[in-house]
């Protein structure tokens, strides 16, 4: 008798079922979408937006077939495109009042048209490559060595404030590639200056000059910090491109990290690489200018300046809160000058508080400008695209020496957050090359996608009227099991969300043909067992116990080189070993447990089982 | 329907010495055009920029080329590629400035010769130069950890002969791959990389099958001789072997015609590998264990530890 444990049935059962729910939603396609993303950096998106967004429509009588929000941005299912573009207008009124000055980004998108449920519950559509969907990818290296001698720089600058502040005299401070050297009269005043550095800068490692007569401290950074530095750099440049990308309007980008020192930028549905290249690569400005109080102070001349007539040298802004003020024109200090910017919390009143930190010509200049103006306010203005904006105008409360700045005063712990991010965002910590580009237009995508689908059915189609004349009803209940493989690995892909290009289809096409195999094997060893004199149901389980262990070693050694290219491979090749990985596993599943499942059905319960219907068996000598 | 009515167990290892003569032959000569040819390497390994552009009419592939000598772009190729409206553009990596933007200058000269034919822009790929050199060590990385993965496995499974055996007549294939892309210049680009590993991957796959059998028939069938024993084992294997690999070829031919030339080289290495994957993983891999001395005892030592009467699940009477 050939049955199988309750169990067992029921696992076969919940697999099936998992594999139609999750393979479902890439069979309905894709519906129109309007996607509001934010384009100022002190903007973000979030279920206030959302709301908004939902009134808006709900007052212009659109209706959504589904509202969703992510990190970077709200998309709106509409039921056709001409509702799309209506409610694009809608939005785009709604929320950008004024056009030259646009705050938000609505665009027309797709989205997936599988109903909500399913969505819920995490079933989406296979997550497509951009071989396949069309867009432009970048490989972006950042440059380690520069963010670091960039640092070194400005430690040289200020070890030399540091030691003209301690009075120590020295003869020079020289960076030399990694290192810096600072050179000494005596071994005395080197021994005072090591203990004075030491203490002020905890990551440098400080080591004396190899020739005795020669009084110099060797300055490195220690492997912590460099490797600090590095975190932040890639860090920063990522936030830094995530705000830039997001004025492109693109529906899904991916920018990650690869490597330590790599950045992956993708933008499904660019062509324009021109452009997308020239917002990578442009470097916005921070500045600080101070603030013209009186003016400010003065409701006509604030009207005047509204209507943009500012008093001579003199800008109009608006801060973030939403109050207008006038800025000079003079730049008192550039983002050059910052070092950095932490959130934190002020020392005494434990509010929350942005700390700064200037490099030693920023702090002597911040130094005398705060001296001469207590009590008035400073404005730090980001610069993108000529167009300023005021991240914050803060008053000074007094002289601020050293290069340590505090920024605190009705912030909230977040505002905080924003604004240390903004500061640093302002700019790439290190210089960035574009290494590897590649532009698919949309109908390559769609062309890959049609041919990469019609060689998988082909060669299916192929292998089942084989399969189905050759074995008969084992052949069909094989093709039965292939497709179970089909249906679990594409589920699986979905569900993963791992990404398809073209050499992923090509990998599933291959991978069909590979799993085939082992029934196979089974119907060979069946066939043989009833050669031998086997009854049938004696055949069919020793055909697929025999058949078990080469089957097992066959797809262990496949699955040995997939995994070495999901190690190693980068780009196409990964997306080839991803698929070709899963679909060894499910392909074991399948055509083993599925395959023997279904025979356990037709044949199982059959006490007096005359013949299996497994095609001709030939035997020698009859 | 029954394909193979064999009635003895046909005497391949007869012909073992042949066989192997063949091989040696063919991987000689591949290892010859590899060095004397080498791997048109794609731009992926090489650096450099390809872009792919569309016309609406048959493209005059002598005036791009002129276009493109005056505008200054050095050792470029130009080519067809699919149909005769598809042109493939290859420059070379250029030292200095401005390297990304190579896609663009090249619009610009082919604009200049379109005669109000503008050509659509397919596919634009710059790759820097010192990504390809990566590739080249991943590759070799991911070849070495394939072949130990694999002689380990099939060590602790079977036995060292059978481990070494297997993987030296699959390196050939390998290496018989390369040679064929070498002798036709065909174009050696990653999605071919992977083609490659995967074919050791199942042409080892091949050998399992075979030595399987053989392990099975040295413990089932005593009296008969050591190629006996491998001839009867590749024989009852032989119908599988053919249908499988006829199945996985439909697949791979229904992509080289239907997968359109993206995919054309990545079928076209895994159609070399099955072909020469069957040969040399049966013919070849199983004269090597012979030859190496692979013996019955090798699989029945730990019965004949057990004491008389013993069942295989170590009930004793």
């Amino acid at each position: 008798m050939n049955r199988f444990p309750l169990w067992k049935n029921a696992i076969i059962v919940i697999a099936l079922v998992f594999g139609l729910l999750y393979t479902l939603p890439n069979f309905f396609g894709e519906v129109p979408a309007v996607q509001v993303s934010s384009v100022k950096a002190t903007i973000k998106v979030d279920t206030a937006l959302l709301s908004r967004v939902e009134e808006v429509l709900n007052g212009a009588s659109i209706s959504n077939t589904g509202l969703f929000a992510d990190q970077h941005s709200i998309r709106v299912r509409l039921a056709d495109t001409d509702t799309q573009l209506k409610a694009k207008d809608v939005i785009e009124k709604a929320l950008n009042p004024d056009p030259a000055n646009a705050s938000y980004s609505v665009a027309l998108n797709l989205l997936s048209a599988s109903p909500n449920w399913l969505t819920r519950v995490g079933a989406l559509p296979m997550y497509l490559g951009l071989d396949l969907r069309g867009g432009v990818h970048f490989l972006l290296q950042v440059d380690m060595k520069g963010a670091i001698t960039k640092r070194l720089d400005s430690t040289a600058a200020d070890l030399r404030s540091l030691l003209r502040e301690k009075s120590i005299r020295h003869s020079g401070i020289n960076r030399e590639r990694e290192t810096i050297a600072i050179k000494f009269r005596d071994a005395e005043t080197r021994d005072k200056a090591r203990s004075v550095i030491s203490n002020a800068q905890g990551d440098l490692a400080l080591v004396d000059a190899v020739d005795s007569n020669d009084f110099s401290l060797l300055a490195t950074l220690t492997p912590q910090s460099e490797k600090r530095i590095q975190e932040f750099a890639i860090k920063q440049n990522i936030t830094t491109l995530h705000n830039r990308i997001n004025e492109l309007a693109v529906s899904e980008p991916v920018i990650q990290q690869q490597g330590a020192d790599r950045i992956v930028v993708q933008l499904p549905g660019i062509q324009d690489t021109a452009k997308a290249k020239d917002i990578l690569g442009r470097t916005a400005t921070l500045e600080v200018r101070m603030v013209d109080d009186e003016n400010s102070a003065n409701p006509t001349v604030m009207e005047e300046a509204a209507k943009g007539q500012p008093p001579f040298g003199t800008e109009y802004y608006v801060e973030r809160g939403g109050r207008p003020l006038l800025v000079k024109k003079q730049v008192v200090l550039t983002g050059d000058r910052l070092t950095d910017a932490q959130p934190g919390f002020d020392n005494q009143t434990q509010e929350p508080a942005v700390h700064l930190t200037l490099d030693a010509a920023g702090a002597r200049i911040f130094r005398d400008v705060t001296r001469d103006n207590v009590g008035k306010r400073m404005a730090i203005l980001l610069i993108e695209k000529g167009k300023g904006e005021v991240v914050t105008a803060p008053v000074i409360r007094t002289e601020i020496g050293g290069g340590r700045v505090q920024i605190s005063g009705r912030m909230s712990t977040t505002e905080a957050n924003d604004v240390a991010l903004l500061l640093r965002a302002g700019s790439l910590a290190a210089p960035m090359e574009i290494i590897e580009e590649r532009t698919i237009g949309p109908s390559l995508g769609a062309d890959n996608i049609a041919k990469g689908f019609s060689s998988t059915t082909w060669g299916f189609v192929a292998i089942a009227i084989f399969m189905c004349l050759y074995y008969l009803l084992f052949g069909f209940v094989s093709v039965i099991a292939l497709s179970t493989n089909l249906l679990l690995l594409v589920a699986l892909l979905s569900l993963l969300q791992a990404t398809l290009t073209l050499p992923g289809i090509a990998a599933i096409a291959l991978t069909l043909g590979m799993a085939i195999d082992a029934n196979v094997l089974i119907n060979e060893r069946v066939r043989e067992e009833l050669r031998g004199g086997s009854t049938p149901q004696a055949a069919i389980t020793a055909g697929y116990e025999r058949a078990w262990g080469t089957i097992l070693d066959s797809n262990v050694t496949t699955l040995i080189a997939g995994v070495a290219l999901l190690i190693f491979g980068s780009g196409p090749v990964r997306g080839f070993a991803v698929v070709h990985c899963l679909g060894i596993l499910t392909s074991i599943f399948s055509s083993v447990v599925v395959s023997r499942g279904l025979i356990n059905l037709i044949y199982g319960r059959r006490k007096k089982l005359a013949s299996l219907s497994i095609g001709q068996i030939w035997k020698p000598g009859v | 329907m029954e394909f193979f009515r064999i009635r003895k167990d046909i005497p391949f290892m007869r012909f073992a010495l042949v066989f192997n003569a063949i091989s040696t032959l063919t991987f000689v000569a591949a290892v010859f055009f590899l060095a004397t040819k080498g791997l048109h390497l794609s731009i992926e390994f090489t650096g450099g920029t390809l872009i792919e552009v569309g016309y609406s009419q048959t493209a005059d592939l002598s005036k791009i080329r002129k276009q493109m000598d005056e505008d200054g772009f050095v050792d470029t190729q130009v080519q067809n590629f699919g149909t005769s409206r598809d042109v493939l553009i290859r420059v070379p990596p250029e030292k200095g400035a401005g390297k990304a933007d190579v896609g663009a200058r090249v619009m610009a000269s082919l604009e200049k010769v379109s005669n109000g034919d503008t050509p659509t822009l397919k596919r634009v790929e710059f790759v820097g130069p010192q990504v390809g050199k990566e590739l080249f060590e991943d590759g070799a990385m991911a070849l070495l950890l394939v072949v130990f993965g694999i002689v380990a496995y099939l060590a602790l499974r079977f036995e060292w002969r059978f481990a070494v055996a297997a993987i030296i007549a699959n390196l050939h294939d390998v290496v018989i791959i390369l040679g064929f892309f070498a002798f036709f210049q065909w174009e050696f680009s990653l999605p071919v990389l992977a083609a490659v590993l995967a074919v050791l991957g199942y042409s080892v796959n091949e050998s399992v099958v075979v030595f399987d059998r053989v392990r099975e028939t040295f413990k089932k069938k005593r009296g008969m001789s050591t190629p006996e024993i491998i001839n009867h084992a590749i024989t009852s294997t032989i119908s599988r072997t053919i249908i499988t690999h006829g199945s996985t070829q439909a697949m791979v031919t229904s992509m080289l015609i239907f997968g359109g030339a993206a995919l054309h080289y990545f079928a076209l290495a895994l159609t070399i590998g099955i072909l020469f994957g069957i040969y040399s993983s049966v013919l070849v891999a199983s004269p090597l264990v012979m030859w190496m001395g692979v013996s019955r005892e090798q699989f029945i030592v730990a019965k004949k530890a057990k004491p008389e009467g013993m069942t295989d699940d170590g009930a004793c009477v």
